[in-house]
């Protein structure tokens, strides 16, 4: 057996068959001469004709942990430094047993097999919808999509085709990281299916729509309104059923996003008007994982309209052949683009399954007083740090009233911006808020705090007081 | 040796494990968050006072009542009802290959898990070492200049190559002139499903009898109004087309650009490269060849690498290194927007790395030779096998990483089709194969892939098993219609899925519909 250049000459521990003899006896059951000659079909002028020039391998688990840790000592975390950020991933309490679930090899490795091999996990699955949709007020919920900005992507998309209409209007205070992914998903002006965003203002003292402002933008060429509670900046809207109303009034679906993990406390969205409902799921017992955590969500009333226009994978439940089992299978599953390709509903692959077992895990554990107590303990404590930073004098609460975890502290009083107090806050181990003052010029040196379960009394304390300090 | 033919007498778990929505008890809980400081309720007052009242919640969520160890036992019946790759799982299109467990505990640690996007880069610096150290190492294999991690899958990756495509037209005042792109029935529908969404219409090839469009067929798809190609290649019936560089001339030519849908990766990494080939754009899949874990589909990441030229396209924010520091750049007037929020799923880029680093050059380079020694000694087995035949038989060559095989013949002699298979295959602790995209160009078509992880012991296993289902097949048909036999449940009907007075993807139009009182 000679060696073929550039091969490791140590079985390497992932591949199984890395075993010189392996290799020729293999070769020789099917008569090639050498690997090299498998590769024929390939022209000898389309292969790279010198090795890949990559870092050294580190085959040993031993020295590639040492590597890894080494370089990602060079992190600070939320856990060792007091984080204020939210803004679209958000720091919540992960049950443990969420982390044990979605590290279980049979949920964590593989893709796809039949109903009856891949019950658990279909069931799993079905949960995350069942329980998605008590908490949402919808009967009709998708496997998960890549994020909330995706979710609401194609929840426009959605009422575009099902109202033969391409405006949209969203709420001006959206957030832009989210309106970023909503404008990719709308098509630009130059092209046939071109979705156009509309920007409905906010009311400057409440943070809400401002409903003057709808009702000017509202017009037979809209297909949604598209509006969120709580909003970026923090706010609930307190007029939700009036908006969702008026589109309905002007022909328009009334398209609503949402953090589940406020709806314990807050009223679910089926039940003042939304056609479609859509949102996050990483506050549901996913980490932040810088930012991979999130996940989004789209549910509707189980209505045929609704159905025959999702691009997710949907999970039903059935019968099996067994009298009185239940199974579960897909349905639909011919309008996607795995049946129908480009005439398929937007595009459908891997996303954040995964997750959705690590939510449905979640809800299960937290059941309706999990929610509601969860739900109370956040709205007290980020109200209590909103008239803790209040009372710093030049620090002002820009919508002091009415939001769940996340409000808008501004420092124009104090002289400084926010950059210069974020630095010297986590000089002393805080990650100060989201600078919103790019975003939002209107709102000065503002910045979006975020707190939750996570934070204590003492933390919230420590922040106010710190911030006496730095902006003194 | 084993009895049974060398075959196992697998059985599945079968917990009989009620829907959660059952389970549970009034007022049992599974997770407390205890009473809030009271300094903090005596400054707040209730949290009731603290909401409009017009949006608080009046009727609590129907959600199950259990304690934290019912919520435990219950997902882990679950997952004991997932045969989820613990036997052999040969299936193809998404090369299942090892996720190093290191990755995962390494990931799982604060310095991953308990970070945020929007941390300031002083306090990212580690990941975002790795994360360029990463789009090196892709910079190396695909030959490209630039790779960003935004996409949420392969799919997403199709998606961001479209969007691209807008901002190029756009810049050169072609955005609406040039709307069509061309891709073929054998690439992924993944990419003409993104191009349609992106407002692009497709045009696809059909396969001549080489297995691959003709040039003729190309050239004629090609004009003024070409946008793109978007094609994979090798695809996933084992055919390299030969005449690629050619195809990627003519599009240039005709003022397109071209995207390499290079999913397929597992048998041609280290062989050859997107940019030699001349495409202006490529993406990997790393939770498809590059270790990371899928996750039952996700989260995933699609790896999206492209020239300079359009590197200023690229969603953002992009990873900046200046010899010292990494930062976040987001200063970028050109850039598309975004495809997803943030900067894509961290730990995935981040395990990705580690698989690379543990693999280095030789790993790779061997692990697309014995993806593609596999394949071959798979498919000579295989074809042995009574009723069982490959897609374009005539061509005799090695075929690459993959062969799509049919079962056409067996269910002419038998009435034993594909479908049937998988659920007997499922009875040996063997996950079910892929089938084929839409539309099948051949009768009961299946795509086993054997990549490099597996043992010549497991492939060995796997073939057994599908002996098996053939000998059964021609001796007693039934044992493989009625199957599955072995697992926690029967086959389920299909029946009511497609009909709305029956489906129901909640607990709660479950009971609507099926158990109405
Ligand atoms: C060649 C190819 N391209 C694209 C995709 C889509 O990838 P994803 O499901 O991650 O979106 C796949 C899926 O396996 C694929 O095989």
């Amino acid at each position: 057996m000679t060696e073929r250049p550039g091969c490791p000459s140590v079985a390497h521990p992932y591949m199984a068959n890395s075993v010189g003899a392996i290799k020729a006896a293999m070769l020789a059951d099917i008569g090639a001469p050498s690997i090299e000659a498998l590769f024929e079909q390939i022209p000898a002028d389309h292969r790279l004709r010198r090795p890949l020039a990559l870092p050294k391998a580190i085959p040993s688990e031993a020295e590639l942990r040492r590597h890894l840790l080494g370089v990602l000592a060079k992190n600070k975390t939320c856990e060792d430094n007091l984080s204020f950020l939210g803004a679209g991933c958000w720091q919540h309490h992960v049950p443990a047993i969420c982390d044990e679930i979605v590290g279980r090899s049979e949920f964590l490795t593989p893709v796809w097999g039949t109903p009856s091999s891949d019950h658990g996990r279909n069931q799993a699955w079905f949960e995350f919808c069942s329980q998605l949709g008590e908490l949402v007020g919808m009967e009709f919920v998708g496997l998960p999509v890549y994020s909330w900005g995706c979710a609401a992507g194609h929840a426009i998309r959605m009422a575009a085709r099902l109202t033969g209409r391409n405006e949209v209007l969203v709420p001006r205070s959206m957030d832009p990281e989210r309106l970023a992914v909503v404008r990719t998903y709308c098509e630009p002006e130059a092209l046939a299916s071109h979705i156009a965003v509309r920007a409905v203002d906010y009311d400057a003292a409440s943070g809400r729509l401002d409903l003057a402002d709808l009702r000017a933008k509202l017009s037979a060429r809209t297909a949604a309104i598209y509006f969120e509670t709580p909003g970026y900046l923090g706010t609930v809207e307190e007029n939700g059923a009036e908006i969702a109303m008026r589109a309905r009034a002007a022909g328009a679906e009334t398209i609503i996003g949402v953090d589940p993990i406020s709806l314990g406390v807050l009223a679910p969205p089926g039940d003042y008007g939304a056609d479609i409902v859509v949102g996050t799921t990483q506050p549901l017992g996913v980490h932040m994982n810088c930012g991979g955590g999130v996940g989004g969500f789209i549910a509707t009333r189980d209505e045929e309209r609704y159905a025959r226009e999702y691009p997710t994978l949907l999970i039903s439940i059935t019968d099996t052949l067994k009298p009185g089992q239940i199974g579960f299978g897909l349905t639909l599953a011919h309008q996607t683009s795995y049946g129908l390709r480009e005439k398929g509903k937007d595009w459908t692959g891997n996303s954040v399954y995964l997750w959705a077992i690590a939510n449905a895990v979640y809800m299960s554990l937290l059941g309706p007083a999990g929610f509601r107590e969860l739900g109370e303990r956040i709205v007290q404590q980020s109200h209590y740090a909103a008239r803790a930073l209040a009372e710093i004098p030049g620090v002002r609460v820009v919508f002091p009233g009415g939001f769940f975890k996340e409000f808008v502290v501004n420092f124009d009083a104090t002289g400084k911006t926010v950059a210069a107090i974020d630095e010297a806050l986590r000089a002393r181990g805080i990650f100060g808020g989201k600078d919103l003052s790019r975003e939002f010029p209107e709102l000065g040196q503002s910045a979006l705090y975020c707190v939750t379960e996570i934070h204590d009394r003492e933390d919230i304390d420590r922040l106010a007081g710190t911030l006496g300090e730095i902006v003194q | 040796m084993m009895k049974n033919g060398g075959l196992r007498e697998y059985r599945s778990a079968s917990w009989d494990e009620p829907v959660v929505m059952e389970l549970g008890y009034p007022g049992r809980r599974g997770m407390v968050f205890g009473e809030v400081d009271a300094a903090i309720a005596a400054k707040v007052g209730a949290a009731e006072a603290l909401l409009p009242a017009a949006m608080r919640r009046r009727r609590p969520p129907a959600l199950p009542e259990l304690s934290e160890p019912e919520v435990l036992r219950h997902y882990l019946h679950l997952s004991q009802q997932t045969l989820g790759m613990l036997g052999v799982n040969l299936f193809g299109t998404c090369t299942m290959k090892y996720n190093p467990r290191a990755g995962e505990a390494v990931m799982a640690r604060p310095q991953v898990a308990e970070t945020h996007p929007l941390q300031h880069a002083d306090t990212l610096q580690g990941t975002l070492e790795l994360v360029h150290g990463f789009d090196l190492i892709l910079r190396e294999l695909s030959g490209m200049d630039r790779f960003v991690f935004q996409a949420a899958g392969g799919a997403d990756a199709a998606y961001t190559h479209a969007c691209v495509t807008r901002a190029h037209l756009a810049a050169r005042g072609e955005l609406g002139k040039r709307d069509e792109i061309v891709t073929t029935i054998q690439t992924h529908p993944c990419n003409p499903a993104t191009a349609a969404t992106a407002g692009f219409k497709v045009v696809t090839l059909m396969l001549d009898e080489r297995g691959y469009p003709s040039l003729d067929a190309l050239k004629a798809a090609l004009s003024d109004r070409t946008a793109a190609l978007m094609v994979n290649n090798p695809d996933d019936m084992g055919i390299y087309n030969p005449e690629i560089k050619e195809w990627v001339r003519l599009v240039h030519e005709a003022g397109g650009l071209c995207f390499y849908d290079h999913a397929n990766f597992n048998g041609v990494m280290g062989k050859l490269r997107a940019r030699e080939l001349g495409f202006d754009a490529c993406m990997y899949m790393l939770h498809k060849t590059f270790g990371a874990p899928k996750g039952g589909g996700g989260p995933a990441v699609g790896a999206y690498g492209c020239t300079a030229e359009l590197a200023r396209y690229l969603p953002g924010p992009v990873v900046a290194f200046d010899g010292a520091k990494y930062r976040l750049d987001s200063d970028r007037p050109d850039s598309l927007g975004k495809v997803r929020e943030f900067w894509g799923n961290v730990p995935q880029v981040l395990k990705a790395y580690a698989w690379a680093r543990a693999m280095g050059a030789e790993g790779i380079h061997e692990a697309s030779d014995l993806s593609v020694l596999a394949n071959n000694y798979m498919e000579k087995k295989l074809l042995a096998i009574r009723g069982v035949t490959k897609s374009n038989p005539h061509i005799d060559a090695w075929r690459m990483e993959m062969t799509r095989y049919s079962l056409g013949v067996l269910k002419e002699d038998t009435g034993v089709g594909v479908a049937d298979m998988q659920h007997r295959m499922v009875d040996f602790g063997v996950d079910a194969p892929w089938l084929s995209h839409e539309p099948w160009l051949v009768a009961e078509p299946f795509t086993p892939e054997a990549g490099e992880m597996w043992s010549k012991e497991d492939i060995d296993y796997w073939i057994a098993a599908l002996a098996r289902v053939s000998e059964e097949a021609y001796r007693d048909p039934e044992i493989v219609k009625t199957a599955p036999h072995n697992q926690s449940i029967a086959k389920i009907r299909t029946d009511g899925l497609e009909d709305p007075e029956r489906w129901a993807t909640t607990w709660r139009a479950y009971r609507r519909k099926h158990r109405k009182a």
